[in-house]
């Protein structure tokens, strides 16, 4: 005997469907609204598929009629964890399109605060996991000494506008290195802690495996967890990546707690590659100077990027406007979510807050 | 200096008074609440039905916006409203979207506007006592804006600007 049910997550939900999933109020997924049409055979999912659309803003559309420098505004924002990583992917592509070449200094400065980026992303999924003994906002003192130091250099806590066409708007503050040292220092003081909320992950739970994650287009960690070692930070460098040495975290199960240990030791790799960055940060200009109005030339290109949460690409078109023509975006948690219905079937009812939390997705990322 | 040293702020709910917030996160400004949680100084409520205060923090899409509106009516009077941040307040950077509600004012009443793109978490506890100091007082003004019942749907009739011919 089957049983249709919509379940909801995010407290919008709560008057509107059959159940409200508690991944936390503070959990990052659990800000928008997302909602799932299941059908249940006793406690077991059979069918599931995801209804998407809720937090539909028209970034796409309004892209059109924003000049280049608007258009990182509103960039950044569609994965609100990750807008320094959002804003990269802009930049790069107009860059290309110009053949602007951008100052040495400003690249390393970029791989450096996307790397930071990461790691708040990381920690804010990690510090809120939903298991039971977890104490709440594990490391997020360390995340908010991170956060100090991004909008030392940016003025912003969550959107940072630092980037601009041809590099950043403007150089670190003096003595800011020592600062972000110390605050690396912080969160990796507190990865044991961590890595003990994620081994209170159950094993085996939502397993997704490889071929259904290619076929879907999952990237990032929670392809990374099942195997499918695919890193565009390795594989097609952008920034500074090809003159660093990392190694991209892969491992094999695909379950949730897999994809937990993925992030966790993503946030490592990356405090080491902030290091690396600031060992090497060369002298310089930060930006070229830019004439009073950017117009991309007429064509197209494609950015795609590594962000915290998968690949993000950038499909620009250009009609030699100081707006673009069309600017399509390719989001993470777009094609994640997407997997839903081949990764659910199978899971208990009961497990369904670990796997929704495991997936790393962000509402406005997906509805864009 | 710890973390967030600057919101140590203390909230007087006056004597009596202990006014649970319910936060409905909506998008980035939600991030920063719960960055305004971590002063301990935001009493949550379980729900809409034992919340006094209801905080809208983010982005309200009309396809969003029956939802909130019910939430709003699943509260027991007497009930506040904070908008947290630009979209909540005006529709902030997608002031000319198609599918976002321009401002949460025209689904609900609202007592506090907290601006920011989004607000520090600072900007949100000072909004959260100046709402305490206009509840302890009786002079409160309730404010007019969206008090009428929602006419139609979110998409209909939203406003003067909207009536001209």
């Amino acid at each position: 005997m089957t049983r249709e049910l919509t379940v909801g997550i995010g407290a919008a939900e709560l008057t509107t469907a059959d159940l409200v999933l508690d991944l936390g109020q503070h959990h990052p997924s659990n800000h928008g609204a997302l909602r799932l049409a299941l059908v249940l055979d006793g406690d077991v999912v059979v069918r599931a598929e995801p209804v998407v659309g809720w937090m539909h803003r028209g970034a796409e559309k309004l892209f059109e009629v924003r000049d280049y420098r608007q258009v990182l505004v509103l960039a950044n924002r569609h994965d609100w964890l990750s807008a320094f990583s959002n804003e990269i992917g802009i930049a790069l592509a107009v860059e290309r399109m110009l053949g602007m070449e951008v100052p040495e200094r400003a690249t390393w400065l970029r791989t450096l605060l996307a790397e930071l980026n990461r790691v708040l992303n990381h920690l804010m999924f990690l510090g809120t996991t939903p298991f039971e003994g977890a104490r709440p906002f594990t490391g997020f003192a360390e995340r908010e000494a991170v956060q100090r130091v991004m909008e030392e250099v940016s003025g912003g806590r969550l959107h940072y506008m630092l980037n601009q066409v041809g590099g950043l708007k403007q150089d670190v503050p003096a003595g800011w290195p020592v600062r972000v040292r110390r605050a690396v220092e912080g969160v990796r003081g507190v990865l044991p802690a961590l890595q003990q909320l994620v081994d209170a992950c159950p094993r085996g739970v939502g397993v997704l495996r490889p071929e259904t994650a290619l076929a879907y287009g999952v990237s990032g960690p929670v392809a990374r967890a099942c195997g499918v070692d695919v890193d565009l930070r390795r594989d097609d460098p952008y920034l500074a990546y090809a003159e660093l040495a990392f190694p991209v975290v892969v491992r094999s199960d695909g379950d949730s707690w897999s994809r937990f240990a993925c992030v966790l030791d993503q946030v490592g790799v990356s405090l080491d590659l902030v290091d690396a960055c600031l060992d090497r940060l060369p002298g310089g200009a930060v930006n070229v100077r830019l004439p009073k109005t950017v117009k991309a030339p007429e064509g197209h290109t494609y950015a795609w990027t590594e962000n915290p949460l998968g690949a993000m690409g950038y499909y620009l078109v250009s009609r030699g406007e100081k707006t673009p023509w069309r600017l399509a975006m390719r989001t993470a948690s777009f094609n994640n979510v997407s997997a839903l219905p081949a990764l659910l079937p199978g899971v208990h009812l009961q497990d369904l807050v670990t796997v929704l939390a495991s997936l790393f997705f962000v509402v406005g990322d997906i509805d864009k | 200096m710890s973390a967030l040293d600057p919101v140590r702020l203390v909230l007087d709910w006056g004597p009596r008074l202990r006014l649970s917030v319910f936060d409905v996160g909506l998008a980035c400004c939600a991030v920063e609440f719960v960055a305004a949680s971590m002063s301990g100084q935001v009493p949550h409520a379980g729900g809409p039905g034992d919340a006094d205060v209801l905080v809208i923090s983010g982005t309200v899409t009309d396809k969003l916006a029956p939802a909130v509106r019910r939430l709003y009516d699943a509260m027991p009077e007497p009930r506040y409203v904070i908008s947290m941040g630009s979209c909540a307040n005006s529709g902030g950077p997608y002031w000319d979207s198609y599918s976002v509600t321009k401002g949460v004012d025209q689904l609900i009443p609202v007592d506090v506007y907290v601006p920011g793109c989004p607000p520090r978490p600072e900007a949100l506890l000072h909004g959260l006592q100046q709402l305490a100091s206009r509840v302890t007082q009786p002079a409160a003004v309730r404010p007019v804006t969206g008090s009428a019942p929602l006419v139609g749907p979110p998409g209909g009739v939203r406003g003067p600007q909207d009536l001209r011919p």
